[in-house]
């Protein structure tokens, strides 16, 4: 099943002088883990409003072409049906805080309470939702009282809250320690594992090498490349497009043109994969000479 | 400029103690890393730098001089601070007024403040938008306006909060190249940051906080040799070295490039 489509998308804000998104067609199926990638200003977040209804619905500029969710036209939906399907995470929790709850706990119940939703339901999920992110022994702090790694931990709770089939998240771990970034990773590959789809934006790519199963690459607003993380981290498009190679593809090239492994050997991205070629490698190489 | 920080204690006015008794010196022209999680103290600890907070206990030195009850006007000449959130810095109507707005303040002469302002537009590659209004650009195009804006200020200390923080690699490599100038120059440059790789391809020296306590100061080799300590401030290794562990290389190699070399060598 096709979760998420794009076709032909072209998407100008209102006062640019041009596009952001030119043209991009793409299809997600359900349950894929996919990673957007790009320079700044290449229309990564414009996609994930594209996908969240954000444009056109809030966003009134230029749009052509179509975006669909579950195989209905999001201008046929209001927002808050589409963040019923798809929920969106922002670079900085704060905004995206209620600001009106004074503790964790009604903070993620917030959406639900709104919508109705009988007390014991949603303690229920409330609950179930802060041990997956890891906050329970928060439920009682001020969501303010969060350090920056609880609190995009919480920004995803909140959304979570709804059940949506779909998470995009637009470079959610900036503003986060190491430590923090992976666990937001670790809780995306769990939620994947539920059978919900992931679309992230982020720029730290050996996190992506690790957790996606597709990267889409874009420049200046054109998706340049669509294929698994190995063959298009390990591009050398990506260069051409402003971005880097993990410092494992950097190891694999460096090693290649010094002979220590042959020429043409397969780049790679990921730390495990790096491992896999690189001890074997070492050993078959201090043997032969 | 020497930086002397002695025995301060800081304590938020929610009685949080963000601060525990920190002591370091930093000598005129070195480049130093903060590192630690989320909350550990390190933006609380370069506002003190200058002056936008004051130790509840402990002492401040910039240059040999007491700077521990100066106020920020006064310490503007000496340091000058890039935010972490470039939106609390930035305020004026266009990339050219925010870009003098520090030089004007410390009173340069109109030809100076214009050279400054100048090249640091160019450090960052903004010249282009320099009659645009920051406000219709970007996170990252704001945060580059607003380092611009400090370097600008041509002070003998600059503290970046977090500056790669939101940027793309040719970004960067841009800050890169800003900080190599500053060094050339003998200017003292603390920088904030949470980027493993950055840090271990380019600063030497480390501190490191955890809950408000200094429990690192020393050379990055060191610090990304103990592993405790990096589970403790909230870090993990840069990329390199997570491969040269698990290829169990026996060298603390810090970049692909000493990674190869120390291949090389061992083949």
């Amino acid at each position: 099943m096709v979760e998420l489509e794009t076709d032909l998308l072209t998407y100008q804000y209102p006062g640019s002088e041009e596009a952001s998104l030119h043209e991009v067609s793409m299809r997600i199926p359900a349950g894929e883990f996919v990673a957007v990638i790009g320079a700044n200003n290449s229309g990564k977040s414009t996609l994930c409003y594209a996908l969240t209804g954000v444009i056109p619905h809030l966003y009134h500029g230029k749009m052509q072409g179509k975006v669909l969710i579950a195989g209905t036209d999001n201008k046929d939906k209001t927002v808050s049906e589409i963040a019923l399907h798809v929920g969106l995470v922002l670079q900085v929790p704060g905004s995206q805080m209620s600001g009106v709850r004074y503790s964790v706990f009604e903070e993620v119940a917030f959406g639900l309470e709104n919508r109705g939703v009988p007390r014991k339901i949603m303690r229920k999920r409330v609950n179930k939702i802060l041990a997956l992110i890891g906050l329970e022994k928060y439920a009682m702090h001020s969501p303010f009282h969060l350090s920056g790694g609880q609190q995009q931990r919480l920004a995803l709770a909140t959304i979570l809250a709804a059940d949506p089939a779909v998470i995009v998240l637009d470079e959610p771990t900036t503003f986060l320690d190491p430590q923090g970034a992976k666990l937001v990773f670790d809780i995306l590959g769990q939620l994947q594992q539920q059978g919900k789809t992931i679309v992230i934006t982020e720029q730290r790519l050996d996190l992506i090498a690790e957790y996606a199963d597709r990267v889409l690459a874009f420049d200046k607003g054109h998706l340049v490349m669509d294929g698994k993380p190995e063959e298009v981290l390990t591009s050398r498009v990506m260069q051409t497009i402003h971005l880097d190679w993990t410092r494992y593809t950097q190891v694999v090239d460096l090693a290649s043109q010094k002979g220590l492994l042959p020429v043409d050997f397969p780049l790679t991205a990921s730390l495990s994969e790096t491992v896999a070629i690189l001890s074997p490698s070492r050993e078959k190489h201090a043997h032969s000479r | 400029m020497l930086i002397h920080v002695d025995d301060i204690s800081f304590t938020y006015s929610h009685s949080v103690t963000a601060l525990q008794n920190i002591s370091f010196e930093i000598t005129t022209g070195e480049r130093v890393a903060l590192t630690g999680h989320n909350g550990s103290g390190k933006s609380t600890l370069v506002k003190h730098l200058n002056g936008l907070l004051k130790p509840s206990a402990g002492k401040i030195w910039l240059g040999g001089e007491d700077s521990t009850a100066a106020r920020p006007s006064q310490l503007a000449s000496k340091v000058a601070l890039l935010f972490q959130n470039p939106d609390d810095q930035i305020c004026k109507r266009t990339v050219w007024d925010e870009v003098l707005f520090g030089p004007k303040n410390l009173g340069y002469s109109t030809k100076r403040i214009k050279t400054l302002a100048e090249e640091a537009l160019s450090l960052f590659e903004l010249t282009s938008i320099k009659d645009k209004n920051p406000h219709d650009f970007g996170y990252s195009e704001r945060k580059r306006i607003a380092m611009a804006s400090i370097v600008a200020m041509d002070t003998p200390v600059l503290v970046f909060d977090e500056p790669t923080a939101g940027l793309d690699p040719y970004e960067i490599s841009l800050l890169i190249s800003t900080l190599k100038k500053l060094q050339s120059e003998n200017k003292t440059v603390i920088v904030i940051s949470h980027d493993m790789d950055f840090v271990a391809e380019n600063i030497a020296r480390v501190i490191s906080l955890a809950h408000g306590k200094k429990v690192f100061d020393g050379s990055v080799r060191d610090l990304f040799r103990g592993k405790e300590l990096m589970t403790d401030c909230g870090l993990r290794q840069p990329q390199v070295l997570q491969l040269s562990n698990a290829c169990e290389l026996q060298r603390t190699v810090l970049s692909p490039h000493e990674y190869v070399l120390e291949l090389e060598k061992q083949l």
